[in-house]
Parts: C-alpha cells; structure tokens; sequence
C-alpha cells in the first residue's frame, strides 16, 4: 500500500512567524510577505504557563515550549512539525535526586551549536543548567554547573531572593566553539565555560551591583540579557539591573555604555536584542527603575533605544507607540528581532500586546492585543 | 467500589482507584479515575503510596512528576488524600477499599 505523502514542513520563505509565550498559552503571529498583515493562531496548551518558546534554526521545523500548569510540575513540550503537533518531554529538566533541589520551572531555551543538531540547552528556576541531546525529548543536568562546588555561593539559598526565584537566562552558545558558553544568572552574575559546562568562571568586571555591601563583587550581580554582537562573539551585550554594558574580549572588563542614555530614561531595563548582521547595532527598551521599581515604561511613554555604535549613542525610537498612559513592562524574552533586511524589531508587553516595527524601529504598529501577560516572543 | 471484582484477583493484588483531577486526565485520555493494580506482600501490608504513584506512573508516563519534584516529594499546592485522610508522606498505606485522591489547590490567576 502505499505511503501516505507528508506535507514538507519548511519555515516560510517570506514571511515571518512569532512564538508569543504567555501565562496563558502559547500562540503564533504570522505575517504575510510584507510584514504588514498578521494573524493570530492558537492557542496552543491553553492555561498552562509558558515561559519561553524557541524555534530551531538549524532544522526549521522543531519548536520546544518551557510550560508549567497551575499547581503542578514543569514541562518540555516538543513539536517536530512547526506547531502542527505536539508531544510531552519523556524526561523533562529535574535536578539530580539526592540533591534537595526541584526545578521549579524551565526559564530559558537555547538551541546549542550548529554542529550539534538536536542538543539543547535549558536554564531553570531554581538556577540550573540542563542539556538534550534528542531534541528536547529527554534531558539531563551539566553537573558541572548544578554539581559545581562554587555553585551554591554564586547563587545563593533557592529559596531566597526574588519570590518567584533566581533564573538561569541567556545561554549563550559560540557560533566558533561548541564548547565556549556564556550564561546569565539573575542571582549570580555572568559565567563562562569554554568546556561545554564542565567548568565555569564568572566574569563579572566592571559591572556595578549597587543592591550588594560591596558594589562591585566578584559575583552576585543581577545580569537581565545577554547577547552577541553579530557576527563577532568577542562583543556580548548586557542589560543588567544596574544599567547597560558591552565586552569586548578577550577582555574580561565590562564597559559601561548606558552613560548615552537620558537621565529622564535611564538605563535599565529588561530586554537587550543586537542587529542580526550589524555588529555596533543594538535595542533595548528601558524601564522606570526608580524608588520602588515600577518596572514600567517611564513616565508611561513607552519606547525602544537604539544604538548605532555599539552604545556610545542611544536614539529614542516612539513613532507609532502611544505618546502618554501606556505603562508597558516588556519582560527580557519579550523583545527579538527578525533576520530580514530592514530588520523587523518585535515586543511583547505583560499588558498582552504585540508591537512590530519593519524599518528597525523607527516606526511601530501594533500586531496583536488582548492576548495574556506576555513572558516571551521569538521569531520562529 | 471495587465489588464484582474477581475474589482470586483481589487476594493476589491490589486494585487501587486513584482519582484524578483536571489538569492531569491529559495523561489518562480524560479519565477522571483510573484503576492501578498492585501486588500485595501480605494482607498486613497493604500497598503504600509510592507504590500507587509508581503504578500510575507506569500506566500513564510522565504524570507522576507533575506532582512530585525529583526529590520525591509532593509538590507545593498538591495533597494526596488515601480515603478521607490527608497524606503527610508517601510511605503511608493504602488500605483496601480506600480510593487515593490526588487535589490540586484551586487558587490561580
């Protein structure tokens, strides 16, 4: 008899798809090949949390979700199909047993190396770092951060801290070396390991911890997003709780460059996103860090800044966001950037809206609304 | 209940109804209630708690660490009820005829 024909599951040629996590669900914003139409599709796991979701670059059908319901336990979901289907994780992230430690829910997908295809890696809260090797179907913990001897001091007690707990963000993988990691713990600081996570060190110079006795520790610092420069990965950006900061390796000083920034601003935030091509170019979109921390857009203006020059300079972008009353958090997962050319800038508000700008941010419009508090959106 | 039940059935083994709230008949097809059966040592020792979990686990893969952590405890704002009796840990027996309720707290947002 013969074989069914299956429908090839390619990404779209000429148009973009967005994977918008909510506390609600998981849905996809696809535009048509202008960017300029968009549809909402979903939602898929309605009422589970889900924190992050991630496309695979290197085989363009696999998506990975981080989801938690309600009450209970933590979860992987996997779709192998773009979104058609999905399947559980037979063995989702899980500290070792025997170490007192539950994750409480996975935070941060990264797909490793391109020479790695099917490995994964996850961040979690209670901070810990887990590897796939099977695309996401099982996972296993890298002892040699979760088992580090070291590890327990960078990161403090689990259970203190923020009240929804430490996360392990920003896996950072070298396009160069599939060995040389970075990670982002936000009780802890920034990490490197150049042995695929068998050993760590933190890297943590020049980046001030104004919340700690000592103002510039070794380690404990509260690192929001990291990302490469494009192109060069001897330039990582950081938005950090006590401003922004650029490394240029082989460095190991952080460089402050949020001095560019407004004082009526500041420079803080959460998310970062680079340039996909770009290397000097780069967003963020700052947060009203004063007093109690509202977290919000300042003075309910919201707005991205752009930097041309690695953060020398920083740029307002506004057009088409609303000029007053919108007091917008955008969560560090809740920016990214598509690989077209003029880049498309994406955000997602904890107010449940989307806004998309074509021309790398100097006009935005919005794309969706009424969706749950946004937790993250990723070009798919 | 459990009558109408093979007698040979019930003297070598235990069946337990576990009932099964809402957000986890995904694992059960949508069962509200499921029925493990379990070997049992001597009638003096009924089947304990890790037991039943671990034969549910068996019948419907991954449901078991959605409420209980990797350490083997029960998750925050999860109880499991054997008959009427609240469960304080898992090693409590399960006697014969008393069903296992597993309760997720209602609160959310």
């Amino acid at each position: 008899m013969p074989r069914p024909s299956v429908r090839p599951v390619v990404p779209p040629a000429h148009r973009v798809q967005l994977l918008v996590a909510t506390r609600k669900g998981l849905w996809v914003l696809s535009s048509d090949i202008a960017r300029r139409g968009w549809t909402l599709a979903g939602p898929h796991f309605l009422g589970h949390i889900v924190h992050h979701a991630v496309a695979d670059p290197r085989d363009g059908r696999t998506w990975l979700a981080a989801a938690r319901t309600g009450h209970l336990g933590p979860t992987v979901f996997r779709s192998m199909n773009r979104g058609r289907t999905w399947k559980e994780a037979k063995q989702p992230p899980a500290f070792r047993s025997g170490s007192g430690r539950a994750v409480d829910h996975t935070f941060w997908l990264t797909p490793a190396h391109a020479s790695q295809p099917g490995v994964w890696y996850a961040g979690t809260s209670p901070q810990g770092l887990f590897r796939s090797d099977d695309g996401g179907a099982t996972w296993g913990g890298v002892d040699g951060f979760n088992d580090h001897p070291r590890r327990a001091a960078w990161c403090g007690d689990d259970k203190a801290g923020t009240p929804d707990g430490g996360k392990l963000h920003s896996i950072l993988v070298d396009p160069r070396d599939p060995a040389h990691l970075l990670i982002g713990l936000s009780s802890g600081g920034v990490f490197e390991s150049t042995s695929a996570g068998a050993d760590w060190r933190p890297i943590n110079q020049g980046v001030r911890a104004d919340f700690l006795p000592d103002p510039a520790p070794e380690f404990g610092h509260d690192p929001h997003c990291l990302r490469f420069a494009a192109g060069n990965p001897d330039r990582i950006y950081q938005q950090n709780h006590c401003g922004l900061y650029r490394l240029d390796r082989p460095g190991d000083t952080w460089t402050d460059i949020g001095a560019g920034m407004p004082k009526s601003v500041g420079d803080v935030g959460f998310p970062l996103v680079a340039h996909p091509s770009e290397p000097d170019t780069l967003w963020v979109f700052p947060m009203d860090g004063t007093d109690v921390w509202p977290r919000v857009s300042p003075g309910g203006r919201p707005a991205a800044y752009r930097s041309l020059d690695g953060g020398r300079s920083w740029r307002r972008q506004d057009t088409g966001f609303p000029a007053r009353d919108a007091w917008w958090t955008v969560k560090r997962q809740a920016m990214t950037i598509d690989g077209r050319s003029p880049a498309g800038v994406y955000v997602g508000t904890t107010s449940g809206e989307v806004w998309g700008s074509r021309d790398e941010g100097r006009t935005w419009r919005g794309l969706a609304r009424h969706l749950p508090e946004i937790y993250a959106v990723e070009v798919a | 209940m459990l009558q109408g039940m093979a007698k040979a059935t019930i003297e070598a083994g235990a069946l337990v109804r576990v009932r099964i709230p809402s957000p986890l008949r995904s694992y059960t097809d949508g069962a509200d209630e499921v029925v493990v059966a379990l070997p049992v040592l001597a009638p003096e020792h009924p089947p304990t708690l890790v037991a039943v979990l671990a034969a549910l686990e068996q019948k419907h893969r991954g449901l078991r660490f959605r409420i209980i952590d990797e350490q083997g405890r029960v998750r925050p704002h999860i109880k499991l009820f054997v008959g009427l009796d609240l469960a304080r840990d898992l090693d409590v027996y399960v006697p014969p005829d008393r069903d296992v309720m597993i309760v997720a707290a209602l609160s959310g947002g």
